[in-house]
């Protein structure tokens, strides 16, 4: 037994305060008997805070803690405050959410901070189980979370799926885990990154480690071939669910694809960057050319985030510092205007929840002024119009790969971004250039309207002003 | 200061108008209009300042705006954009007149868009970084967009989905190629790459091979934005469905985007291939010269019919410029402010007698000239001056492009003239029909003629036709200094002996 230090506890912090504030809300629940009004939100929203908080306290320390398993460094720092900003915007979407879909459920909002805390073990961890153990504590949140609309045959549905498949592609990472273990003899970072650093011999054992391992991530991330699950799993969970997990459990996969990938495994990237540059390519264009068919807009932005995980991975096969800090910049403007594009569009279905119609968005830019400009300009991110934080985060991600000498992967990369114009740009015709349907009332609750603003005005911030994001960016970098 | 006022100004104007109530439409017109004529008032104080005979640019600002990678908020002026700023804003503030009562509904969004656009196009001719001239680049399409597709005719939503397409589509392939040139260049100072367009021009020494893919990077960009044949099918549907002052700023100033970017960017930068690629883009160009103008012939909607005379214009644009000798590129450059001139005022023109009767096909009309005798003159006036009638701007830019194509190819001139012939037969039938003859349609009876209003704007541009027709030297010797240093960026790059003197 290897005693605890006070760094330590100091390393984990943020996770340790989720932690308390996702058991206070499951006590608070506990007692009020599910009429807390609006204590548990607010609770998880002071936890979230205080998280971040303490997230952004640990800023400027590095190494790892608890023995080399977990890094307590400006990476992880970074992505925990990620971390807690999607949950905080989640949380302010959900009551009115909540509400109008009738679900009651107190273990909602202790599931979003377990999750968080799953996150955060997966950004910070530096060993292969405490990075699997992660995961999988995010994994199961979501899956419940996926499901928790108990009444929706859809949401069962997607609960289910996302449970099956989810657990199956664990699997895959835990069976390439051991089989690196087999071959390695550890499970740190550290120790793998100096295995393939020196004269290694890529072995059957190895190799077929390092596939599982790829396929696991392709799975988690949602990468073409592997991503059969999430378009029903994103379109079947509650709306604030898959804003949720479209975002958060995607920036966790990629920081430990960072760490794990970029960073341990870079010396041996021979074996495994042109399967990632194939995956990549398939990835988006897949995502937009697919998206492009839907009929509901929720599905419609489910297939648009496999698309932006492709756009991702280019920054994984860029594999330089700049291509990490690409990704993380892209990963936090992405957070912003995915989080707020599902958001709107909650307000703005005014039908059974599951249909999500184009149809529904016609003529509501101007009926709605605050929605139509809020999701425009999440609309014109994702599309990657200058000046929003989406454009400098895919500038900056293909910049880094023209500069490794990936000119293929930009020039389709950024084609593709040009078919992603086509229907984000259809939602936004819809909203402005068509006749509305008759008069329609939208209950905007402050919080949601706060948020949503916020959202908004942060996209144009870190876009026109890029400069300090990156900066801080760049410093973390591993 | 002064360029960045000339970008500033209508973007804050844009943001004034948000504060304004919503119904207060008259305050949002005269706020815009105030906003444009200060931005025009200032650019011609840029002109006032612009000393002529200097090749480099002038007035230039740099303050660093994203300095870890190199971004700078770098403008300036030199003799090849500064008639485009003009032109520019002297466009804006014509279109917000023209407007004032063509546009009732949601009028502050439209002048908000309207602004935001002219930002957008300024930007794009004062920007001296690759980075921030991209981005004007781009930022300019989210306007033109709504503009489109909000306030345009009926087929508005396609034709704006296919304006944006098309330009993105290019414009994305541009990117990567400023991020190559971008890795390329080497900011002498720090050591680190740069976006600066002044640094990238001076390493810009690539291979043959590279400068090919470079040259098609940037190229096809500016291709679809001229738009150059067989890309330009955006333009006849933007032009058309686009509400007037939208027409007017497509064809005035959104095109010349492309053949400026070819001038400020391929020519200097990829001289090489530029060579390689002149007889691909002189004979592109000449078949959009006849084919524009062949097409222009049998339209039945009098909009559609400048729509692809466009196309024909800016074929010859591109002629002359890739004869790459000293008339060609002066007659280009000068073709350009015409085109802005003319067929803004003929976009303008048609939205004066659509705002009467709603309809735009040549066949709702006839007899015209008896009943609205002052329109008519205009109309003839511009009218010849896109025909190239001397005297007229039009025939000065023609002229010299000719000459200049002559002197490299005569061939090329020789099938060029026939363009020219057939810009008279199509504008002139249009004219007979729609202004000749009895009155045909009784509503066309009460058609009143301009008023003063309209009057005063279309007279702005007729006075700017003569005067250039008449004494263009005050442009010419502003263009030629700046004109030769691209010039001479092929000397430099040894390929002097192929260019015919």
């Amino acid at each position: 037994m290897i005693p605890v230090s006070l760094t330590d506890i100091q390393g984990v912090l943020p996770e340790t305060i989720v932690v308390i504030a996702a058991l206070a809300v499951i006590m608070a629940d506990a007692i009020r008997r599910g009429h807390s009004g609006a204590l548990l939100p607010v609770l998880s929203v002071l936890g979230l805070a205080a998280a971040g908080a303490a997230a952004i306290f640990l800023w400027g320390t590095s190494g790892t803690v608890f023995n080399g398993t977990v890094f307590a460094d400006g990476f992880a720092s970074f992505f925990k405050v990620l971390f807690t900003v999607i949950g905080i915007l989640t949380i302010l979407f959900s009551p009115h959410y909540l509400k109008i879909t009738g679900v009651r459920l107190g273990e909602y909002y202790a599931l979003i901070l377990t999750a968080v805390f799953g996150m955060m073990v997966m950004a910070s961890a530096a060993n292969l189980l405490m990075l699997y153990l992660g995961l999988e504590t995010m994994s199961i949140s979501l899956y419940v979370l996926a499901g928790s609309q108990r009444g929706d045959v859809k949401s069962a549905e997607a609960g289910m799926k996302y449970l099956v498949l989810g657990a199956f592609s664990s699997a895959f990472l835990l069976y390439g885990i051991a089989l690196l273990f087999a071959s390695i003899g550890s499970l740190d970072y550290e120790v793998i990154g100096t295995f393939f650093a020196s004269d290694f011999h890529p072995g059957p054992l190895l190799v077929s480690g390092l596939a599982l391992l790829m396929v696991g991530f392709a799975f988690k991330v949602a990468a073409v071939p592997f991503h059969f699950w999430s378009p029903d799993v994103y379109d079947g969970a509650p709306t604030t669910v898959t804003g949720f997990m479209s975002t958060g459990p995607k920036a966790a996969a990629f920081v430990a694809l960072i760490r794990v990938f970029g960073v341990a495994l870079a010396p041996a990237s021979s074996l495994w960057s042109g399967v990632l540059t194939v995956l990549a390519i398939l990835t988006m264009t897949v995502g937009n050319v697919v998206a492009i068919r839907q009929t509901s807009v929720k599905r419609m932005l489910a297939y648009s985030a496999i698309a932006h995980a492709g756009y991702l991975l280019v920054g994984i096969v860029a594999g330089t510092k700049a291509a990490f800090a690409a990704t993380g910049y892209y990963l936090s403007a992405y957070a912003l205007m995915n989080l707020g594009a599902f958001a709107v569009l909650i307000l703005l279905n005014r039908r059974d929840e599951g249909s999500y119609r184009f149809e529904d968005l016609r003529g509501m830019g101007f009926a709605h002024p605050l929605l139509g400009i809020t999701l425009s300009v999440f609309l014109l991110s994702l599309t990657g119009v200058p000046p929003t934080a989406g454009f400098f985060g895919k500038l900056y991600i293909f910049s880094a790969a023209v500069e490794q000498g990936h000119i293929v992967l930009a020039v389709v990369g950024l084609l593709n971004s040009a078919v992603g114009a086509y229907y984000y740009l259809r939602v936004i015709t819809l909203l402005y250039m068509a006749k509305p349907e008759g008069e329609s009332i939208i209950v905007q609750p402050a919080a949601y309207r706060f948020a949503l603003v916020i959202s908004a005005l942060l996209i144009l911030v870190i876009g026109i002003f890029p400069e300090q994001l990156l900066r801080v960016i760049t410093l973390a970098v591993p | 200061m002064i360029l960045s006022l000339c970008i500033a100004l209508p973007a804050a104007t844009a943001f004034l108008l948000l504060l304004l109530p919503r119904l207060a439409a008259q305050a949002v017109r005269w706020v815009a209009l105030l906003g444009t004529l200060a931005t025009f008032i200032v650019s011609l104080v840029m002109f006032a300042n612009f000393r002529a005979g200097e090749a480099g640019f002038q007035m230039v600002e740099k303050q660093p705006w994203i300095a870890s990678i190199g971004v700078d908020w770098h403008l300036g002026v030199d003799g090849i954009s500064l008639f485009l700023i003009l032109l520019t804003t002297l466009l804006s503030v014509l279109c917000i007149i023209s407007s004032w009562s063509s546009i009732n509904e949601r009028v502050k969004e439209f002048h908000f868009f309207f602004l935001l656009l002219e930002t957008g196009m300024v930007g794009v001719f004062c920007a001296l970084d690759l980075f921030l001239f991209y981005v004007m680049w781009e930022v300019m399409l989210v306007p033109m967009f709504f503009l489109i597709g909000v306030w345009g005719g009926s087929r508005r939503v396609y034709a704006t989905i296919k304006f944006i397409l098309f330009t993105m589509a290019g414009s994305v392939l541009m990117l990567v190629g400023i991020l190559y040139v971008y890795f390329h260049t080497t900011d002498p100072a720090t050591g680190a790459h740069t976006f600066n367009l002044l640094v990238a021009m001076e390493q810009a020494h690539y291979a043959l091979e590279v400068q090919r893919w470079l040259f098609l990077a940037f190229g096809i960009a500016f291709a679809i934005k001229v738009p150059l044949f067989p890309l330009h099918t955006w333009l006849p549907d933007a032009h058309t469905e686009a509400p007037t002052a939208g027409s007017v700023m497509l064809a005035g100033v959104l095109l010349k985007m492309g053949t400026y970017g070819f001038l400020r960017f391929c020519l200097p930068m990829f001289p090489l291939a530029t060579m390689q690629f002149v007889p691909l883009i002189s004979v592109l160009a000449l078949i959009g010269i006849l084919y524009g103008a062949m097409v222009a012939m049998v339209q039945k909607d009098i909009k559609r019919l400048v729509a692809y005379s466009s196309v024909a214009h800016l074929g010859f644009v591109m002629l002359g410029m890739f004869a790459l000798n000293i008339e060609g590129l002066t007659g280009s450059l000068l073709q350009q402010i015409n085109h802005g001139i003319s067929t803004g005022a003929l976009f303008l023109l048609v939205g004066v007698l659509y705002d009467r009767r709603h309809t735009r096909l040549v066949s709702d009309y006839g007899g015209v000239a008896k009943v609205m005798p002052v329109y008519a003159t205009l109309f003839m006036i511009i009218a010849l001056s896109s025909i190239g009638l001397p005297g007229l701007n039009g025939f000065v830019g023609e002229f010299l492009i000719l000459l200049g194509t002559f002197a490299s190819n005569a061939f090329y001139a020789v099938l060029g003239t026939a363009g020219i012939i057939l810009a008279a037969v199509y504008l002139l039938w249009m004219y007979q029909r729609v202004f000749f003859g009895e009155v045909s349609h009784e509503e066309n009876l009460k058609l009143k003629d301009v008023t003063l209003r309209e009057g005063f704007v279309i007279a702005v541009l007729v006075v700017l036709t003569i005067w250039i027709g008449v004494y263009p030297d005050p442009l010419l010797s502003r263009m030629q200094p700046s004109l030769e240093l691209v010039l001479s960026r092929f000397q430099a790059a040894g390929v002097s002996q192929l260019l015919v003197p």
